[in-house]
C-alpha cells in the first residue's frame, strides 16, 4: 500500500492530505533506516577497527580450549604432540563457527545484520536482572528506566520553560526576566555536575532524599507505594537536569517568543483586541511549532547520550550505567550493544521528529516541497 | 571589540579568561610538563613528606581558629653528640626539638630513616619528651638504608600507650580530646656499628592543612592538578571548538556553492552524524584503543565535523551564494576554491563566533565527563581527573568537599567565562537580540 502511494504520491496526495503526510513518513522512515544502517555499520567499524575484537575473540577461544583440553581424561593420556595438534584443530573449529576465518569485510556484514536485528550477543561478565547473560536482555531490561526518568524530564522541562518564556516575554524587562538572562550562563555546566551537589545538600547533609538508586530496597510492597519511591527517588536527578537546563532555556524562549511578538501580523492582533492568551496561541505559538518540536527532538538527544554520566551519579539502573558497568569491567560486547541501541534510540527520536513536523507543518499535508 | 566592552557579561568574561590564560602560562612556565607529569604519576614515594586529605590552607583560615600544618624537623639541623663506646661502636644522641601551637591532634606521626652502612645496621631507639618533661619510649628499630618508621601505624606502641599515637603523645593526662600546645621532642639514640655509618632521621608531624588546594588521598599537592589543569582545558576546549566549528563551516560552504551531488551527499552524511551516539563512541575508542586526552580530542572533532551546525550554515551560505558580490566575483573567473575560503566562509563569521566560543565549555566538561567515567588521560593532571579520584573515594559522604569542590569551582569558572562571553558576542553580532 505505502509502496504504491509512493510511486504516485502527487494523485493520492490531492485527495488525501493524511495519505500524504504517510508517504512523507513512509520515505522519511526509509531515508532513516538507511541512516541507521550506516550509523551502526560504522560504529562496528570503530569497534572492530584493526580486528581488536577479533583479536579479544580469538584468545577467548585459545583460552576455553586450553580448558576444554586439560580437563578431559582421554586427552591427558595421549602424547603432546597429538594432544597439540587436536587443541589446534579445536580452535580452527571454534574460530570457522565464529566465522572468524572469513575476511573481515565479510565479517562485518554478518556483524551488522546482527547488530540491525540487536542479536547482539553474549556479554563476557555482566548479567541481567534476570541472571542472563544475552547483551539484548541486560540493554532491555535497562532500557524502561532510562525511558521512564529523561522522558518524564524533557517533556516536564520542556513544557514548563515554554511556559515560563511565555510569561517573561510578556512581561519582558521584569525582575524575574533580568534574573534568568543572569542566570542562563549556568547552563554551562552538565547535569551530573549539578548531581553531585544535589547529592551532598539533599541526601548526605539534609537527609531529606534517597542518595540514588530507583526505589527503596526492598521494594515496598502495593503499587501506590512502590510508586511513591520511584517518585522519590527521581526528584533530585530531575532536579538536577532541570538546573542544568532551565534557565538556557527559558531564556532561548523568551528571545525567540520576544522576536516572533514583535511581527507586524502580532502586532495587528494586538491592534484588533484580541485577548493575550489568544494572541500567543494562535499568532506567537502556532507559527514557531515546527521550532519547537524540532528543539525537543533535540533536546531529547542531548538527554539520550548524557544519561550515561547522569545515571551513573545517581545510581539510576538504566542502559547509561549498564555502559559504565561495562566500561569498568571491560565487556565489550555489552559496549557495542549499548552504543548500538543509542543509534536505534537516536534514530526513532529523529522519525518521531519527522512524523510530528509532518502532521504540523501545512507545507507537508498541503504536498509543497513534501521530500523534506 | 569597543562594542563588547559596553557589555558587564563581556567585560567579566573577558576578566575571567584572562585570569585562567594567565594561571595556564603560570602553570606552563613554573612546572614543564614532564615534570608534572613525573609528580602526578609518581606515587607515594614523591609526596611521602604531604599529609593525606588535607584541607587547603584558606579552609584552615576559614576554621576560625588553626588547623595544624605539617611540621618537619630534621636531624641535620640540630647538633648532635657522639660517644665511643669502645669495640667500634658509637652511640650517636639527639633530640629533634619542636613547638606545637595547636590545640587540635596532628592526623598522623612518621619518622624518616636515612643509615649508611655496609653490612650492619645501626640501631635506633626513639623516645618521646612532652612539655612537663616526661618521657615516653617509642621503639627499637633496626633501619634499612631508606626507611619510614610510621608512629602512628605501631600496633605495639598503640597497644602500650592504650590510645592512638598521635593523640596520646600530645595530651595531659587530665586533659583528654584535646592537644596541649607546647615544645616536644623526639629524642634519637643510635648505636654505630661501623666506621663510616651514620644516621639521619627526620620527624613529620602531619598537620590537616596543606597548601593552597589540599592533598588527596595518594597525598599528592592539589595545586598541581588545578593549576596544569587550567591550560589542558583551555587547549581541549578551543581545539575541539577549532576544529569541528571551522571544519562544518567549510564543508557547508562547500556543499551551499557546489550543490548538486555534493551537497546531497554532505545532507546524508549529517544525517547519519545526527544518529551517531558520540558519547557511547568516545566511550568505546577510549575502553578498545587510547585515553590518550588527544587522540579523544581527535575522535570529538571528526565526530562534530558534520553537526547540525552545518544546517544553519548552509541555510545562510545558501542566502550569500546569490548576493551581488558573489556574482561580480564569479563574473571576473574566480575559481571554486577561492570562491568557498575567500568568499564565502569569511561572511559566517559573525554567526560562527558566538557560537564557537559557546561551544567551549561543552568540551571543557566533555573531559571532565569521560574522566568520571574513568576514561580520563592516564597520565595528565586535569580537573576531571581529580574530581573522579574523589568520587571514587566517596569524598562528598566522608566529608572532603574541597576535594571536589575546587576542580568544581575551576570548571564552573570556565564554564562562565566562555558563555558570558558568548552571550555578549551573540548580541554584539545579532543586532536584533540586542533591543531585547
Amino acid at each position: 500500500m505505502a509502496e504504491a502511494l509512493a510511486v504516485s504520491p502527487p494523485v493520492a496526495a490531492r485527495r488525501h492530505p493524511t495519505l500524504r503526510v504517510v508517504v512523507y513518513a513512509v520515505t522519511r522512515l526509509a531515508a532513516l533506516f538507511a541512516a541507521v544502517v550506516v550509523g551502526v555499520y560504522l560504529t562496528i567499524l570503530v569497534a572492530n577497527m584493526g580486528g581488536y575484537v577479533d583479536q579479544i575473540k580469538r584468545a577467548e577461544i585459545r583460552e576455553q580450549v586450553a580448558l576444554a583440553v586439560s580437563l578431559d581424561e582421554s586427552m591427558r593420556r595421549l602424547p603432546a604432540d597429538v594432544r597439540q595438534r587436536i587443541a589446534e584443530q579445536m580452535v580452527r573449529n571454534e574460530e570457522r563457527r565464529l566465522g572468524l576465518d572469513r575476511p573481515f569485510l565479510a565479517r562485518s556484514v554478518t556483524y551488522l545484520r546482527d547488530a540491525l536485528l540487536l542479536r547482539l550477543g553474549f556479554a563476557e561478565r555482566m548479567t541481567s536482572d534476570t541472571g542472563s547473560r544475552l547483551v539484548r536482555r541486560i540493554l532491555l531490561d535497562r532500557l524502561p528506566a532510562t525511558l521512564l526518568l529523561f522522558l518524564s524530564a524533557q517533556l516536564l522541562l520542556f513544557f514548563s520553560s515554554l511556559a515560563f518564556a511565555l510569561a517573561l516575554s510578556r512581561r519582558y524587562g521584569s525582575l524575574a526576566d533580568r534574573i534568568v538572562v543572569a542566570l542562563a550562563p549556568t547552563s554551562a555546566a552538565p547535569a551530573w555536575f549539578y548531581g553531585i551537589f544535589l547529592i551532598l545538600v539533599f541526601a548526605a547533609w539534609l537527609r531529606w532524599l534517597p542518595f540514588g538508586g530507583m526505589v527503596d530496597a526492598p521494594p515496598p510492597e502495593g503499587a501506590l507505594a512502590y510508586a511513591t519511591s520511584v517518585l522519590r527517588h527521581m526528584v533530585l536527578p530531575l532536579a538536577a537536569l532541570a538546573l542544568s537546563s532551565i534557565f538556557l532555556s527559558v531564556y532561548a524562549w523568551r528571545t525567540f517568543f520576544l522576536i516572533f511578538s514583535s511581527e507586524d501580523y502580532v502586532e495587528l492582533a494586538r491592534a484588533k483586541g484580541l485577548p493575550g492568551s489568544l494572541v500567543e496561541r494562535r499568532y506567537v505559538l502556532r507559527p514557531t511549532l515546527p521550532t519547537i518540536v524540532t528543539s525537543f527532538a533535540l533536546g531529547l538527544i542531548g538527554a539520550w547520550t548524557g544519561a550515561i554520566v547522569l545515571e551513573t551519579v545517581f545510581n539510576w539502573p538504566g542502559l547509561g550505567r549498564a555502559l559504565y558497568q561495562a566500561v569498568g569491567l571491560y565487556d565489550t560486547p555489552v559496549i557495542v550493544g549499548t552504543t548500538i541501541l543509542y543509534a536505534y534510540l537516536l534514530a526513532i527520536t529523529v522519525f518521531a521528529l519527522d512524523l510530528v513536523y509532518a502532521i504540523l507543518d501545512p507545507r507537508v499535508r498541503v504536498g509543497v516541497g513534501a521530500e523534506g | 571589540m569597543r562594542e563588547l566592552v559596553r557589555y558587564p557579561s563581556a567585560v567579566a568574561g573577558l576578566c575571567i579568561l584572562a585570569f585562567l590564560v594567565a594561571l595556564s602560562v603560570y602553570a606552563v612556565v613554573a612546572i614543564p610538563y614532564g615534570e608534572a607529569i613525573r609528580l602526578w604519576s609518581g606515587g607515594e614515594a614523591l609526596w611521602a613528606r604531604n599529609p593525606r586529605h588535607a584541607r587547603p590552607e584558606w579552609m584552615g583560615w576559614l576554621w576560625g581558629g588553626r588547623l595544624p600544618r605539617t611540621l618537619v624537623v630534621r636531624s641535620t639541623e640540630v647538633p648532635a653528640q657522639e660517644r665511643d663506646l669502645g669495640g667500634g661502636v658509637r652511640q650517636l644522641e639527639f633530640a629533634l626539638p619542636f613547638d606545637y601551637p595547636y590545640r587540635r591532634f596532628p592526623p598522623e606521626l612518621a619518622v624518616f630513616l636515612r643509615a649508611d652502612y655496609r653490612e650492619q645496621a645501626p640501631q635506633v631507639e626513639l623516645g618521646w619528651r612532652t612539655p612537663d618533661g616526661s618521657q615516653v619510649h617509642l621503639a627499637n628499630l633496626s633501619p634499612r638504608r631508606q626507611d619510614v618508621y610510621r608512629v602512628s601505624a605501631d600496633g605495639d606502641l598503640r597497644r602500650a600507650l592504650g590510645g592512638a599515637p598521635e593523640v596520646v603523645l600530645f595530651s595531659r593526662p587530665g586533659q583528654p580530646g584535646e592537644a596541649t600546645p607546647g615544645r616536644y621532642a623526639l629524642e634519637v639514640r643510635a648505636y654505630l656499628f661501623e666506621p663510616g655509618s651514620t644516621v639521619q632521621v627526620e620527624l613529620v608531624v602531619y598537620g590537616e592543612v596543606h597548601g593552597l588546594a589540599g592533598t588527596d588521598h595518594l597525598r599528592r599537592d592539589l595545586t598541581l592538578p588545578l593549576l596544569w589543569g587550567t591550560p589542558i582545558a583551555l587547549a581541549f576546549g578551543l581545539l575541539a571548538a577549532v576544529g569541528s566549528s571551522l571544519s562544518t563551516l567549510l564543508i557547508a560552504a562547500v556543499g551551499a556553492w557546489y550543490g548538486g551531488w555534493v551537497d546531497g551527499l554532505i545532507q546524508r552524511i549529517t544525517e547519519v552524524n545526527l544518529i551517531l551516539p558520540a558519547l557511547p563512541i568516545l566511550i568505546l575508542i577510549g575502553t578498545l584503543y587510547s585515553r590518550s586526552l588527544w587522540v579523544i580530542l581527535g575522535a570529538v572533532v571528526l565526530l562534530g565535523v558534520f553537526g547540525g551546525g552545518i544546517k544553519t550554515y548552509r541555510a545562510l551560505f545558501l542566502q550569500v551564494r546569490e548576493s551581488p558580490y558573489v556574482e561580480a566575483a564569479r563574473a571576473y573567473g574566480v575559481g571554486n576554491l577561492r570562491m568557498v575560503v575567500v568568499y564565502l566562509v569569511p561572511r559566517a563569521v559573525p554567526v560562527l563566533l558566538p557560537q564557537f566560543v559557546t561551544l567551549i565549555p561543552g568540551f571543557v566538561f566533555l573531559e571532565a565527563t569521560l574522566a568520571l567515567l574513568g576514561l580520563g588521560d592516564p597520565v595528565l593532571p586535569t580537573w576531571g581527573k581529580v574530581i573522579e579520584d574523589a568520587y571514587r573515594a566517596g569524598a562528598l559522604y566522608v566529608g572532603h568537599t574541597y576535594w571536589v569542590l575546587q576542580p568544581a569551582a575551576m570548571l564552573v569558572l570556565s564554564g562562565l567565562a566562555f558563555t558570558l562571553l558568548g552571550f555578549a558576542l551573540d548580541r554584539v553580532f545579532n543586532p536584533r537580540l540586542r533591543e531585547l
